[in-house]
């Protein structure tokens, strides 16, 4: 008994939409309870405010400048060195042996849960490196986490250069080097800068690896070397010792709306930096 | 002296892995003339060319044997400088690649790479280029906008343009016709015959009557040999190999 193709078309286009619908409904029905419970919490206070009793009562300031910090510092140190070995990959190196077994490790390390990385960070930067808690032990822990994704995204993106363009700069009499400069990473960068959201949303997200190596301190970090709290970290101990299940979510809310901002910014910035290149 | 050698290809060959594209080439390139390299698909032509400007060096697989001598000097010994080699020998592709830039960048790419920043001196090699590629009435109002918006026709004389701004000494031109109409096809013959008498340039062609048309010498390639090379006019009237013969009046091919 044979189905005939116009009822099976009809079958695929169901599924195929039900299961975009399914999708969709349990993103938008996640933001809206939590932005229905955060947002009425959310005032200037509760932004640029200290903490009180351990977060019962005051605002968060010193949470949200721990959650662009960390990231930031984390992404400074991660970058160059992804990109770069991105670029020594694809540009450099044939496929051979050594670079396919240096793709298989990143391809595992990607897979590692962030506790792991976590506990190497206590027990390297804090401990062995006697670092203590703070934001460069958080960050470069977050850095070597992140960084089998960006040089993946990142290798993708710089394979996607068309051939052509390599050759061509190459014959007007550039070295490899400056082709790479030239052509090959301005071309690469919206998938490079798609690595880089990802990364920056999991950093922002992180609370395992971060509680063992940046701390949870709730003063206002002066330097690198000053213990911090990001929002993530910060929910999860409201919620967790059920400290303030209300501050709990508008912290929450205060994290989806930076990360809606943060990615806005990086596509408004890559588009910008497009449209300027080939007018 | 037109008649000085400008490149010397020296019982050359071409090897990709473990097969040969090219057996033991033996051929001159005259100053100042243009030299039409014909042949059907697969014959070596390309291979040919882009040994000429080392461009096959971005191909790791790829090994070559003899000499290839541009004004007398070895440009396969090691100690000679491939990216200064390119900047003498300028190359046309067979598909146009503009860079995805302005038509102004475009052109002043290989320029800037030589270390020319005077805004005025870019300026003015940008308009003698287009000039020289005839592309310059068609676009010089909009020198600002994404070279990815001309017409094929168009990007392949800008790429032509592009080549000339490096001021080279020879250019090699790889089927540049290949995908455009016969008016496009007109315009860049019409700029190659005005080009030759300051530059040196070899024509890859699968178009045996462009050959016909533009080159003062001919070469037929065939399996990776150089089957017989002399001037166009004998090689269309009078050629002495059969194979040539049968090429050229399209037996085969």
């Amino acid at each position: 008994m044979r189905i005939p193709p116009r009822n099976t078309q009809a079958l695929a286009v169901t599924l195929l939409a039900g299961a975009t619908g399914l999708t969709l409904a349990v993103l938008v029905f996640v933001i809206v309870f939590i932005l229905g419970k955060g947002l009425p919490v959310i005032s200037l206070g509760f932004l640029f405010d200290n903490p009180q009793e351990m977060g019962k009562a005051g605002g968060i300031f010193p949470t949200l400048v721990g959650t662009l910090i960390l990231p930031l510092v984390a992404i400074l140190i991660a970058l160059p060195a992804g990109v770069g070995t991105a670029v020594y990959l694809s540009e450099y190196t044939g496929d051979n042996l050594a670079t396919r077994i240096i793709r298989f490790g990143t391809d595992c390390l990607a897979g590692i849960p962030s506790i792991i990385f976590g506990l190497f960070g206590f027990i390297f930067f804090v401990t062995t490196l006697k670092m203590g808690w703070c934001i460069l032990s958080g960050a470069l822990t977050l850095a070597i986490m992140v960084l089998p994704t960006i040089i993946r995204t990142a290798e993708e993106a710089i394979r996607a250069v068309p051939a052509g363009y390599r050759e061509v700069s190459c014959s007007l009499g550039a070295t490899r080097w400056e082709t790479v400069l030239k052509v090959v990473l301005p071309n690469a960068l919206p998938g490079i800068v798609t690595g880089i959201m990802l990364s920056i949303g999991r950093c922002i997200g992180e609370t395992a690896a971060v509680i063992f190596t940046a701390g949870a301190s709730l003063r206002l970090p002066h330097s690198v070397f000053d213990s911090t709290r990001t929002m993530a970290v910060h929910f999860y101990i409201l919620a967790r010792e059920g400290i303030s299940n209300e501050n709990a979510y508008g912290t929450a809310a205060v994290l989806i709306l930076s990360v809606l901002l943060v990615n806005s910014l990086s596509y408004w910035m890559m588009n910008r930096f497009i449209a300027r290149r080939t007018k | 002296m037109t008649d000085a050698v400008k490149i010397s290809n020296r019982n050359f060959s071409v090897f990709y892995g473990a097969i040969q594209a090219l057996r033991g080439i033996t051929l001159d390139v005259l100053a100042h003339q243009i030299l039409g390299i014909i042949g059907p698909a697969g014959s070596g032509k390309t291979a040919l060319l882009r040994s000429m400007n080392r461009l096959n060096d971005l191909n790791p697989n790829c090994r070559v044997e003899g000499q290839i001598l541009l004004d007398g000097e070895d440009i396969y010994q090691p100690e000679f400088d491939a990216v200064r080699l390119r900047k003498r020998v300028g190359m046309v592709f067979a598909l146009p690649v503009p860079l995805p830039l302005s038509l102004f960048d475009n052109i002043v790419y290989g320029p800037r790479l030589s270390g020319i920043r005077a805004r005025a001196r870019l300026n003015e090699l940008v308009e003698r280029s287009l000039q020289a590629a005839f592309l310059w009435d068609e676009v010089k109002d909009r020198l600002q906008t994404s070279a990815l918006r001309l017409s094929g026709g168009q990007q392949q004389r800008l790429c032509l343009a592009r080549v000339l701004a490096m001021e080279p000494e020879v250019i090699l031109l790889d089927e540049p016709c290949s995908g455009l109409d016969p008016i496009s096809t007109s315009r860049i013959e019409e700029a190659l015959m005005a080009l030759k008498s300051k530059y040196t340039i070899v024509l890859v062609t699968n178009n045996t009557k462009q050959a016909a048309r533009v080159a003062d010498t001919t070469a037929f390639l065939l399996q990776g040999e150089l089957v017989e090379v002399g001037p166009t006019d004998r090689i269309f009237t009078a050629p002495k190999d059969q194979r040539t013969n049968d090429y050229v009046s399209g037996r085969f091919g």
